[in-house]
């Protein structure tokens, strides 16, 4: 069977073997967990979690620190024990601050006295499954964190048949997730088997490009003749792991303009997700920790590491040798879609996936003048008019970014990827976005009165 | 060490506006070394005289109205080139600096510049010189390449021009239509190097095969029905005149063509059927020129009704966003 896929995409930095080459070989070393760990409340998409310890509390480990804060929202737990040092607002890797809670490691990591493992998954009901993901926090862990028993409740009316776990890892130079399937099949095989048991479906597979064939070859071995699992082998091509695009190249579903995947019969976690519920149903203990790779020209020996949740950047990277010096650029993520970092202070969340750092790219002649080419047309997973809709939103012309479909971008980058003249067309694309979000919530608050 | 916040993508491309006029340049090379081993050195002349006057319009009209100068993209340098490939070999130098200084003071920087303008540059000169110095860009100015003769440039009729009037049998032979020992402008009598130049910007991606392609094919099929079912006379339509130099090098121009796939088919047929249509039945023996610029004029209407589906939007029948 050919390598499954969809329409559009592009292959960024294929010269260099989109940047993996420099980590993927790399066995994940257990970095030590750090003296001090902070805690961001806004680990995630949804409601901030509200802190529930104050300064000079004693935390074991796997306790809880902070109660969701709603329903889309998730608990936050000590990933080490030991005493809180702050309750207070501290860099968050989106830029901003956020109100963190911040425990100074006593080293100990004596576990909390709640701590019980679960019972085997096939003995569980679905409910308990759920709620026992619910009450451990747990997020997506691809990188838009969002919180997974809401991912898992599909809205009233839908009925989901398939759950796709996502290892496509389409972001270049990023190789966590292929180093945990190739590290950990059971583990990420087990989580499926968990959110299949808790959505009561039968069919179940996991997306992975084949650029990652030995982590393939490692997941079919743990499945063995199991009937209800399989493996599909994806075409390497960036967003190959955009939620859309995955479902369409696996079951050749088309997630409506607007709609979630549960709207055509499919869950998607990601497989560092999967893995953490599997661990976190074995022993009891919510998330604690997760693979980062931290890479990249400007990083002296690039590799996987398994870090504590709350550990600060700078402790990653200088595990990896340090920095070189220069104009560089620290990226929380890929180098695609990740966060551009101020700060080395920033902590590693569940959805940090990666610690990039590149040189600062250069400016070419006649940047920002459009030729044209319809590069970006052509590279649109969405088969949107980037350039089109781009000029429209810097003109203040939202109505024609509104019937352009701008909602429907994913903010890939790939059309500003490919751009010769480099226009910044995804900041436009965001731009229109963020204007036609606010025209529609005006619309719907009239629509109300 | 300083650290830089910027918006995502953190990456790009190598590909730049430069790399690809370069290309372009590089894929005309063999049709400009052509020009000048056929018609030797007043061919050279034209060609250096027309970049110059092009890239120093540009500079000077950017250094005036005070903006970015642009000249290294190369851009104006393959907007000259196409100038003086568009000339007969016995134009005189003058000529070619008006049409560049036209092409890009008047057709691309009065526009906005690079990527703004309404027409191909290059053509509208073309077209403006044609319409000013019919006898330099016409009829005897026509001379037939001086290489094999070894004699003094002597006025040619071209293939087209015997074919409009109907001398079918001083056609040249099919040889001579490939290598390019016929009359016409600079750059169009080689088809030979012409396709070079084509698979050179194919395999660098530059283009795709669409507008040239299926622009050529449109003609082809067209001259063969209504040009007498004759597959000689349909060979010199492809091999001779303009076609080839406009439907690889002009139609293709990004910015005066439509964005999307499907607007560039529609665009490639309307060249191909304008430039059959005066051909056949028009009163100019050629038609490459004018097809191309009417289709420029076209592209944002055809950008306005052909539009990609967006993913997960249903199709709606007969309404155009």
């Amino acid at each position: 069977m050919p390598d499954l896929t969809f329409k559009g995409g592009i292959h960024p930095l294929q010269s260099i073997h989109h940047g993996k080459d420099l980590t993927s070989g790399r066995v994940t070393r257990t970095l030590p967990p750090p003296a001090q760990v902070i805690l961001p409340m806004a680990s995630f998409i949804g409601a901030p979690a509200k802190p529930i310890v104050k300064r000079g509390d004693t935390v074991k480990m796997g306790q809880l620190v902070a109660e969701a804060g709603g329903f889309v929202s998730a608990p936050i737990h000590a990933p080490v024990s030991g005493k809180v040092a702050a309750v207070e607002n501290r860099p968050h890797s989106n830029g901003k601050t956020s109100l963190s809670v911040v425990i100074d490691n006593d080293f100990a990591d004596t576990p909390w006295e709640e701590i019980r493992p679960y019972p085997p998954v096939e003995d569980m009901e679905p409910q308990e499954i759920l709620a026992a993901i619910q009450k451990a926090g747990i997020v997506g862990m691809g990188g838009a964190t969002f919180p997974t028993h809401v991912k898992l409740s599909p809205p009233p009316g839908t009925k989901i048949d398939t759950v796709i776990l996502n290892g496509a890892e389409c972001e270049p130079y990023l190789t966590a997730d292929h180093r945990l399937m190739l590290e950990e099949p059971g583990l990420v095989v087990q989580g499926l088997k968990a959110v299949m048991r808790a959505l009561s479906v039968s069919q179940g597979v996991i997306g992975v490009e084949v650029n990652k064939r030995d982590a393939i070859e490692s997941l079919r071995s743990v499945i063995g003749g199991e009937k209800s699992i399989r493996v599909a082998s994806l075409k390497v091509k960036y967003p190959q792991g955009g939620e859309k695009q995955l479902i369409y190249a696996i079951t050749r579903r088309v997630v409506p303009s607007g709609g979630l995947p549960a709207a055509v019969g499919v869950a998607v976690v990601n497989v560092a997700t999967a893995a953490a519920i599997a661990r976190m149903l074995q022993t009891g203990m919510p998330v604690t920790q997760r693979i980062v790779t931290v890479t990249g020209p400007a990083v002296r020996t690039p590799g996987n590491l398994w870090v504590r949740l709350g550990t600060p950047f700078s402790a990653c990277i200088e595990a990896c040798g340090g920095l070189t010096g220069g104009e560089l650029k620290v990226i929380s993520g890929g180098p695609m879609m990740g966060l551009a970092e101020a700060t080395l202070e920033v902590p590693v969340m569940a959805g940090t996936s990666g610690i990039l750092v590149v040189p600062q790219e250069k400016e070419i002649a006649s940047s920002g003048r459009c030729i044209r080419c319809g590069r970006c047309v052509e590279g649109c997973p969405m088969r949107l008019l980037p350039t089109t809709i781009e000029q429209a939103a810097r003109r203040g012309d939202y109505e024609t970014c509104r019937r352009l479909h701008v909602m429907d971008c994913l903010e890939c980058g790939s059309c500003a990827y490919q751009c010769p003249a480099h226009v910044p067309l995804l900041q436009g694309l965001r731009l229109g976005k963020a204007a036609v979000g606010k025209l529609i919530r005006e619309e719907k608050a009239k629509e109300g009165k | 060490m300083n650290l830089h916040v910027t918006a995502s993508p953190h990456v790009h491309s190598e590909l730049t506006t430069a790399r690809i006029m370069r290309d372009v340049l590089i894929a005309l090379a063999p049709a400009a070394l052509w020009a000048v081993v056929a018609f030797g050195a007043n061919a050279l002349l034209l060609m250096a005289v027309s970049v110059l006057a092009a890239v120093g319009t540009e500079y000077a009209v950017q250094r005036l109205t005070h903006r970015p100068v642009t000249v290294n993209d190369l851009s104006a340098a393959v907007t000259g080139l196409l100038v003086a490939m568009n000339v007969p070999a016995s134009a005189p130098w003058w000529l070619v600096v008006v049409g560049s200084f036209f092409a890009i003071a008047i057709v691309k920087q009065c526009f906005g510049g690079l990527g703004h303008n309404f027409m191909n540059p290059a053509l509208a000169a073309r077209a403006m010189l044609l319409a000013c110095w019919p006898s330099r860009m016409s009829g005897s100015a026509f001379t037939a390449p001086t290489f094999w003769s070894g004699v003094d440039a002597v006025s040619s009729a071209t293939p087209l021009d015997l074919l409009k009037k109907g001398l079918v049998g001083d056609l040249p032979d099919v040889g001579s239509l490939l290598l390019g020992n016929i009359g016409g402008c600079l750059g169009e009598v080689s088809a030979v190097c012409l396709l070079l130049g084509l698979a050179y910007l194919l395999i660098r991606r530059v283009i795709s095969w669409r507008i040239p392609v299926i622009y050529v094919a449109t003609v082809a099929v067209m001259t063969f029905l209504f040009g007498g079912l004759d597959v000689m006379r349909t060979g010199v339509h492809l091999l001779s005149g303009g076609l080839l130099l406009g439907a690889i090098f002009m139609a293709t121009d990004y910015t005066t063509s439509p964005l999307t796939a499907a607007g560039q088919v529609i665009f490639a047929v309307g060249c191909g059927v304008l430039t059959a249509t005066i051909r056949l039945w028009g009163g100019y023996p050629e038609g490459v020129s004018y097809s191309i610029l009417l289709m420029n004029v076209a592209t944002p209407l055809i950008d306005r009704w052909v539009k990609p589906h967006v993913f997960g939007v249903e199709r709606r029948r007969g309404k155009h966003a």
